[in-house]
């Protein structure tokens, strides 16, 4: 069962892991941890797991790494020398849980069996082979994630918006008094911005000096869009679905606004209208259950949306994966603009 | 039809072979070339010829199916966007941060230093 | 039982020890939430590797009547996905903290700051 390819992705994702462990310079790290997560994603795809390889890719290698550089931008590069190199105590803990964990694998089945208890079970079973009457959409992934264990979905959007609220709460500045149109909890008063801050605050506007990649950008945002579209609603049929969609559309935008500043991306996607598409995402979600217990089923219960209950799942699916969607890419950029906006701060009070 | 597959499956493989050849020559360079400069150069080339190549020897295996080529078509048109533009931006942030391009013009008869 | 068929499930467990050991014994908070990552990557792949079958495919329903099309097991796939997605959100939680505490202590190693904190 174990092939070249295998062997060799892990054989990869180890030493990247290892220098993880020893790299100082954080910049070198973070990329690193980029480098980390395609490679995972690749030996995703090769495990057969297309649609957990597309967002680990998606995620890890895009969304994570931006967070860690605004993160290193604002704070330091480098970490400071250990006082020594390798630490005893969590070095014991480390081997003495690792021999634990490899001495409960000795019982496990070996990778790929098909008489493993995972592949047999009757939950297994059913969603193989019933699927296809009962929801109708191809791809087994999301008939699971949407309909069958919709409301696990819906609690991880829930999830997804409170990590949002919280870093809103951490980071975003006051509403200001006088209620301005474009006041926005995202963006905090009296910061310099860190994205494209050559590109509007110091530099005027024929200066043009990152031609090459405006140029580039500008090529390349609309088809990064359409591709979050198709990937959105084509998530039935092949991998996508919501999540990844939402995060290709958030790293458009995003694109967008590393090269030609945060003012410009915030008037295209103003920060009130994201404060109101947070919300909106989940709120949309709760709507469809509800709206499905109004029309007389239990909630999510897609069934009861339209005539016949395939084309009920159909609707369902698609309006669930929409508002899934628009939350992750909300949220997403929600964090892109609380970072990028914050800035160049000293601390705030000296000890 | 079976002189066209197999000619096709051949230069397919050939053309697979000769973009790993080229990615493994990039990390060569990553690793031997002395400064940022002349490994950003190496990169830049062979991260943008190898995948070509890799894509084009996929694209002479998959003649059955339309589909897949015009993947593969748009996968090399972004690929041969962001390639040169990522090399570029990285070069630009380094001159812009400060790194000089080392000159290797002897200076009194001493051998030229790595940085 | 022992062998290659468990080099997955090994490897597995050694980065996530190595994920582990980074959240424990460096004292930088970028540092430690990078090991966060590394450990629940690791934890996605022993999900996954459990659900691969040997001669399976992705689990999407080939079109037409396939009749006996081997699939991998979907409900780990479907986990890792709400997993992969919660990740996320932790890692951007700690990061918004860490530049909360940078801004407050003008340090982001962990003994520094405590320093700063019994001084008051």
């Amino acid at each position: 069962m174990l092939n070249l390819v295998d062997v060799l992705l892990f054989f990869f994702l180890a030493v990247t892991a290892l220098g993880l462990v020893r790299l100082r310079d954080l910049f070198a790290a973070t990329m690193l941890l980029s480098l980390f997560s395609l490679l995972s994603a690749g030996l995703f795809i090769v495990m057969d797991a297309v649609d957990v390889a597309i967002t680990e890719a998606a995620v890890g290698a895009g969304i994570s790494t931006m967070l860690l550089l605004a993160t290193l931008a604002i704070t330091k590069r480098r970490e400071k020398a250990p006082r020594r190199e390798v630490e005893l105590v969590p070095l014991m803990v480390v081997l003495v849980v690792g021999g634990a964990l490899v001495w409960g694998t000795l019982e496990m089945p070996e990778y790929g069996d098909p008489d493993a208890p995972s592949q047999t079970s009757p939950m297994t079973r059913h969603f193989l082979e019933k699927s296809r009457d009962e929801v109708g959409a191809p791809n087994i992934v999301t008939s699971i994630l949407a309909s069958y264990r919709g409301y696990d979905t819906f609690g991880e959007a829930t999830v997804i918006f409170t990590a949002a609220v919280g870093a809103l709460m951490l980071l975003g500045g006051r509403r200001p008094k006088d209620a301005r149109l474009t006041g926005s909890v995202l963006q905090p008063h009296n910061r310099q911005s860190l994205a494209g801050a050559g590109a509007d605050e110091m530099q005027p506007k024929e200066l043009h000096l990152n031609r090459i990649l405006e140029v580039a950008t500008k090529s390349l945002v609309p088809f990064i869009m359409m591709f979050g579209l198709y990937v959105q609603f084509h998530g039935d049929y092949g991998p996508g679905g919501g999540f990844q969609a939402g995060v290709i559309f958030a790293t458009g935008v995003a694109l967008y606004a590393l090269v030609f500043g945060l003012t410009p991306a915030q008037r295209v996607l103003p920060p009130r209208l994201l404060e109101a598409l947070l919300a909106l995402g989940v709120f949309l979600f709760g709507a469809i259950g509800l709206w499905t217990m109004v029309l007389g089923g239990n909630f999510l219960e897609y069934g009861v949306l339209s005539d016949g209950p395939l084309h009920g799942q159909h609707l369902g699916i698609l309006l669930v994966e929409l508002a899934v969607g628009i939350t992750v890419a909300a949220v997403m950029l929600a964090l892109f603009f609380l970072f990028a906006g914050r800035g160049f701060c000293g601390p705030q009070r000296k000890r | 039809m079976g002189v066209t597959t197999l000619v096709l499956d051949v230069v397919g493989g050939l053309l697979l072979a000769a973009g790993s050849f080229v990615l493994l020559a990039a990390a060569v360079a990553i690793w031997r070339l002395p400064t940022f400069y002349t490994r950003i150069h190496a990169i830049s080339v062979n991260d943008t010829l190898g995948p070509g190549l890799i894509l084009l020897g996929l694209a002479c295996r998959a003649t059955h199916s339309w589909e897949i080529l015009v993947k593969l078509g748009l996968i090399l048109a972004f690929l041969l966007i962001t390639g040169p533009v990522s090399s570029h931006a990285l070069a630009k942030a380094a001159y812009r941060s400060g790194l000089e391009p080392r000159s290797y013009r002897r200076a009194k008869g001493g051998p030229p230093s790595t940085p | 039982m022992l062998g290659p068929g468990l080099y997955n499930y090994w490897m597995v467990i050694v980065l996530m020890m190595m994920g582990l050991y980074v959240l424990m014994a460096k004292g930088n908070m970028v540092k430690k939430v990078i090991g966060l990552n590394i450990f629940q990557v690791s934890v996605i792949m022993f999900y996954v590797t459990m659900a691969k079958v040997r001669g399976g495919t992705a689990p999407i329903l080939v079109p037409g009547d396939a009749g006996e099309v081997l699939y991998s097991n979907p409900v780990p796939h479907v986990l890792m996905l709400t997993a992969i997605v919660v990740g996320i959100a932790n890692t951007a939680l700690a990061l918004s903290l860490v530049v909360r505490i940078h801004e407050e202590f003008g340090s982001i190693e962990e003994d520094e700051v405590q320093k700063m904190e019994d001084h008051v």
